[in-house]
Order: structure tokens, then C-alpha cells, then sequence
């Protein structure tokens, strides 16, 4: 199952993260890297990742966040929701509006998330995704 | 997944306007939550007056720019600032942009609300069964909870798109069979007083419920509202709550059954005196006898009937710290014709409306504790403010207030 909530094709190295991260307090929205100390892939940068969420939380702010980050151009290039997320699409549709940065936004069933997430590259075009 | 649009959602599409990009928002946010159709709604509350960054202020423009008005009647969240008291808040670029942002909605048709507690405003207190779209985790608890309004948890920009667009996406707690209680939380009897008694039941199911809708038997019938927005506001800070039933008391548990749609219950938990103070115990980080830097209340907006029950102990000594209550413009004007905040200067207290203490800055030295009654302040503070926190009753917070000191009555 793909469902595209955000569309635009996009290219990048998958970013996994193995725990939930709430963006609002989670990432900077300065500089897009993840700040929560106590998450796995803290220090990291979203930068230009096809960034991989198996399951959402936290703040609605974090909406605000990701816009944030895309508007400084330190986001993802795209985002793979494993779960149903509105935040983050919502922060992705702002950012498009307001600023013309395209952050597709694409929710998958758990199965093709699996898949996708030992990808050492990934191609979003259309509603289709490529793995290699 | 489509989203199904009725002929009147086909003509705001085709207008090309600043609604069509509301709609247009509400759509793919329906998708995202698997919502196949928009219903109309009856109001909105729209939390986005908090400067987040330059986002938050290009977003509102965006509409401003596009000649947009909310098609609903439509309340404001507190913003940053306080507009009226204008030297409350410090730094100066919070001040700017704070001010514009709150501006800015109001531009848009918002009312200049400005309050985390509409559904106090007569005015603004949604109907049972109306289907609303509502932001700020205590207002949206308060509405489903205590006024028996149906809302998701709408958050930043969507809330403001269902304003302007004059649609929700029918999901969650819109629809009846996801408004039913999954378990059960029974309150022994107990020597608290009833305010207290909420906010341990409030934290608690925040804190333990995992986000699923709690029916809490037990609680005094002589329960207030404020005692229910007590409750409704530590919920909804511990954990992600929209809803909770009281049996007996809200407007859609008149009975267990009623409340759990008849249904059992996932599970039963008992809290006795000795739990619910424990509950209570976790959102203090000092001890009786600790130095105090500030004394606030109004963590929801005050209400005047919340003010009645403070006037009668403000007697004798006068503040010894910074005492500052939250409040709204009309229960500040309420104060003003009864001269009680005549009473309430003289006693050292001030009154900040439009935003809260623990959003923006406005206390100064928070090099000792802060002392509240209320549950969401009090698990905010330490995150928020950096500060070590008490918490108390409304008469405990008043004779600290005069010790400077954490009393225990």
C-alpha cells in the first residue's frame, strides 16, 4: 500500500530512525539535526535523507518544525511514514505553499516499509518507489 | 484513499481563492488520517498565536495575502504577549513577532480571544454534539469532555485551515464509536478536597491511560467546572488525552454503561487516598518549607468563579513574592466593575491576560521554586521555565504566597 499525501519525486539515502522522535523538541529547526538526546540516531543530520518514521509522536507543533526546517533548507527530501501521520504532512503541505520546497510525504504499509528500509538508496517518482 | 466532496466543497475548490487552499489543506490532512469526508463544523479554536518561528507569521500572511476570512466563529489560543499589559513580557524579538502573529489572525475575522479557556466565554461555549475544530490539548479535553462538543486534537495550521475552509475531517472523535470509554478508573473515598482529587484523577490518566479514553467513577457530585478543567488540563499534559468521561457528572457518561457504550471495560484500576496523593506528590520537585520565586495561578485562564473562591482568603499579610494570575480580557473588565482587582493589587497579585507564565517570559528571578494549583503548570514549569515547582491547593498557593515559603495547610 502507498498512499502519497505530499507529491514530488525525489532521490536520496534512507534514514532510518529505530525509535519515534517528536519533532517539536526533537530536531532544531535551525539546523535540521536531531537534538533529543536520549533517541538512537541523536546528532544526526535530516538534511537532503529520505527520512524513514515507523511510527509517529509527540507535539502538534512539530508541524511548525519540519516547515521550519524546510524553509532554512536543512530538511528531509522526503518523508516515509510506516503509521498514519498528520503532523509532519501538514508541516510538508506549509513549506510547499509558503516556500515552493518539496518535501513529498508518503505513507506505507509495514510490509514494503521493511523493504524499503534496507535500501541503500532510495527513488521516489510518481507514486511509485525504487530501492537499490 | 479519496476524499469524498460534496457539491458545496466542489465550488470552494473551483474558486481558486484563499479557501481553496484551506480546503485544499483539510483534504490531504483527511487523507493522512483516513477520513473519506469533510463535515461542516460550528466553530474553531485555533492555537497558533505562539511565535514558533518565521513560519508561523508566513502562514498567516499567506492568507491575509489571498483575502481569506474564517468562515466559522472563531476563537484565539493565548498568543506570547500581553497585549494589554504591554511591559509584562521581555525580549524584544518575542515582543515584535508575537505581536504580529496575534495581530495578524485577527486580520483574518479571529476573535481576539486570546484565552486557553473559551468554552468559559459565554459566547464561544460549543453546544453538545456539535461537531467543532478545536486546537490547545485542554481546550479540545474541556469541549469533548465537560460540553460534550466533538473535536480531534486539531494543532498547528490545521486548526486555522478548518476555520478558514468551514470543514473538519470526520475522524476520531467526530464519529460516536470512537468516543467510547476503554477502561475504568474508580476513586476510593477520600479526605481531599475536590479540586485535588481531579487533578490526581487527571495526571493519572494522562499518564497511564496510553491514549485510550478513561471513564472515571467516583468523583464527587459537587465536582466544579473548574475542578473538571482542572482535570481535563493535567490530562491532557501527561498524556495524549481528548476525551474522558466522569460517571454521573459529564454530559455523555450519565452512567457506566452510557460511557462505555455497552461495552466492558479493558481494565479497572482503584486509586485510593493514599494513590491519589501520591499522584499528587509527582508534580512537586520541592519540598514543604522551600524557597519560593513566584506564586502563579490561572494555568487554564482563571475563571470568575475561580477568583470568588480566592477573594475570601486574601486577608491579612500581603504578598511577600511575585504573585501573578492568568486570566482573560472579559474576566478582567468582571474584576474591574467589581473592583476585587483593586482587592487583588493590593494584595500583590498581578494579572496577566492574553498569554501564560509558562509560555513566554514574564517572571524575573526564578532562582527559587514556583508555587501553582494547577496540574498542567506544574508539569510544564520545569521543562519550560527551568524552574523547580510546587504544587498545591488555592489556599496552600496563598499562604506561601505570604511566607515566601512552601506551606503545607
Amino acid at each position: 500500500m502507498i498512499n502519497v499525501l505530499v507529491h514530488g519525486d525525489a532521490t536520496g539515502d534512507p534514514l532510518v530512525l529505530t525509535s519515534p522522535i517528536s519533532f517539536w523538541g526533537g530536531v532544531s529547526p535551525e539546523t535540521g539535526t536531531i537534538i533529543e538526546k536520549r533517541h538512537p540516531q541523536f546528532g544526526i543530520a535530516l538534511k537532503g535523507k529520505i527520512l524513514m518514521l515507523p511510527a509517529a509522536k509527540g507535539s502538534s507543533s512539530g508541524s511548525s518544525v519540519l516547515a521550519e526546517i524546510l524553509r532554512n533548507n536543512t530538511g528531509p527530501a522526503a518523508i516515509i511514514l510506516g503509521a498514519p501521520d498528520a503532523i509532519l504532512a501538514t508541516g510538508a503541505m506549509v513549506a510547499q505553499a509558503l516556500y515552493g520546497v518539496i518535501c513529498t510525504v508518503i505513507i506505507v504499509d509495514q510490509e514494503l516499509f521493511q523493504k524499503l528500509s534496507v535500501a541503500q538508496k532510495l527513488a521516489i517518482i510518481g507514486d511509485e518507489i525504487h530501492a537499490d | 484513499m479519496t476524499v469524498e466532496l460534496t457539491q458545496e466543497q466542489k465550488l470552494i475548490f473551483e474558486a481558486k481563492d484563499g479557501h481553496t487552499f484551506a480546503l485544499e489543506f483539510v483534504c490531504t490532512y483527511a487523507k493522512a488520517v483516513g477520513a473519506t469526508r469533510l463535515i461542516p463544523i460550528d466553530s474553531a479554536h485555533i492555537d497558533g498565536c505562539l511565535y514558533h518561528g518565521q513560519v508561523s507569521l508566513d502562514f498567516v500572511k499567506h492568507f491575509i495575502a489571498l483575502g481569506a476570512k474564517v468562515s466559522v466563529p472563531t476563537t484565539l489560543n493565548v498568543g506570547s504577549v500581553d497585549l494589554i499589559h504591554s511591559n509584562l513580557v521581555r525580549g524584544e524579538a518575542l515582543n515584535v513577532n508575537g505581536r504580529q502573529l496575534m495581530q495578524a489572525h485577527v486580520a483574518l475575522g479571529c476573535a481576539p480571544s486570546f484565552t486557553c479557556a473559551p468554552y468559559q466565554l459565554a459566547e464561544s461555549r460549543p453546544a453538545f454534539g456539535s461537531h467543532i475544530a478545536w486546537g490547545e490539548s485542554n481546550a479540545i479535553c474541556f469541549a469533548n469532555s465537560v460540553c460534550g462538543a466533538r473535536t480531534e486534537r486539531y494543532g498547528d495550521f490545521i486548526d486555522l485551515a478548518c476555520a478558514l475552509a468551514g470543514f473538519a475531517p470526520e475522524y476520531g472523535l467526530h464519529k460516536t464509536e470512537n468516543r467510547r470509554a476503554k477502561w475504568l478508573l474508580n476513586i476510593a473515598p477520600n479526605t481531599l478536597d475536590t479540586a485535588m482529587v481531579s487533578v490526581a484523577a487527571g495526571h493519572y490518566i494522562g499518564r497511564m491511560g496510553q491514549g485510550k479514553i478513561a471513564a472515571i467513577n467516583g468523583l464527587s457530585r459537587s465536582s466544579s467546572e473548574d475542578d473538571l478543567k482542572g482535570l481535563g488540563a493535567a490530562a491532557a499534559s501527561t498524556g495524549a488525552v481528548g476525551l474522558f468521561h466522569a460517571i454521573g457528572i459529564t454530559p455523555e457518561a450519565p452512567t457506566l454503561d452510557a460511557a462505555f457504550q455497552g461495552y466492558q471495560p479493558e481494565h479497572t484500576i482503584d486509586l485510593g487516598e493514599a494513590g491519589l496523593r501520591a499522584e499528587l506528590a509527582l508534580l512537586s520537585t520541592v519540598k514543604q518549607g522551600a524557597r519560593l520565586s513566584a506564586v502563579s495561578l490561572g494555568t487554564p485562564h482563571f475563571s470568575m468563579t475561580e477568583f470568588a473562591n480566592l477573594m475570601p482568603l486574601l486577608k491579612g499579610t500581603k504578598a511577600k513574592i511575585p504573585f501573578t494570575i492568568n486570566t482573560n480580557r472579559a474576566a478582567l473588565e468582571s474584576l474591574s466593575e467589581r473592583e476585587w482587582d483593586k482587592t487583588l493589587h493590593s494584595f500583590g497579585i498581578t494579572l496577566v491576560v492574553d498569554t501564560c507564565v509558562y509560555v513566554t517570559s514574564i517572571l524575573d528571578d526564578l532562582t527559587g521554586a514556583v508555587m501553582t494549583n494547577s496540574g498542567k503548570m506544574a508539569y510544564y514549569a520545569p521543562a519550560n521555565l527551568g524552574c523547580e515547582i510546587a504544587f498545591g491547593s488555592l489556599e496552600e498557593c496563598v499562604a506561601s504566597a505570604q511566607t515566601g515559603f512552601v506551606v503545607r495547610l
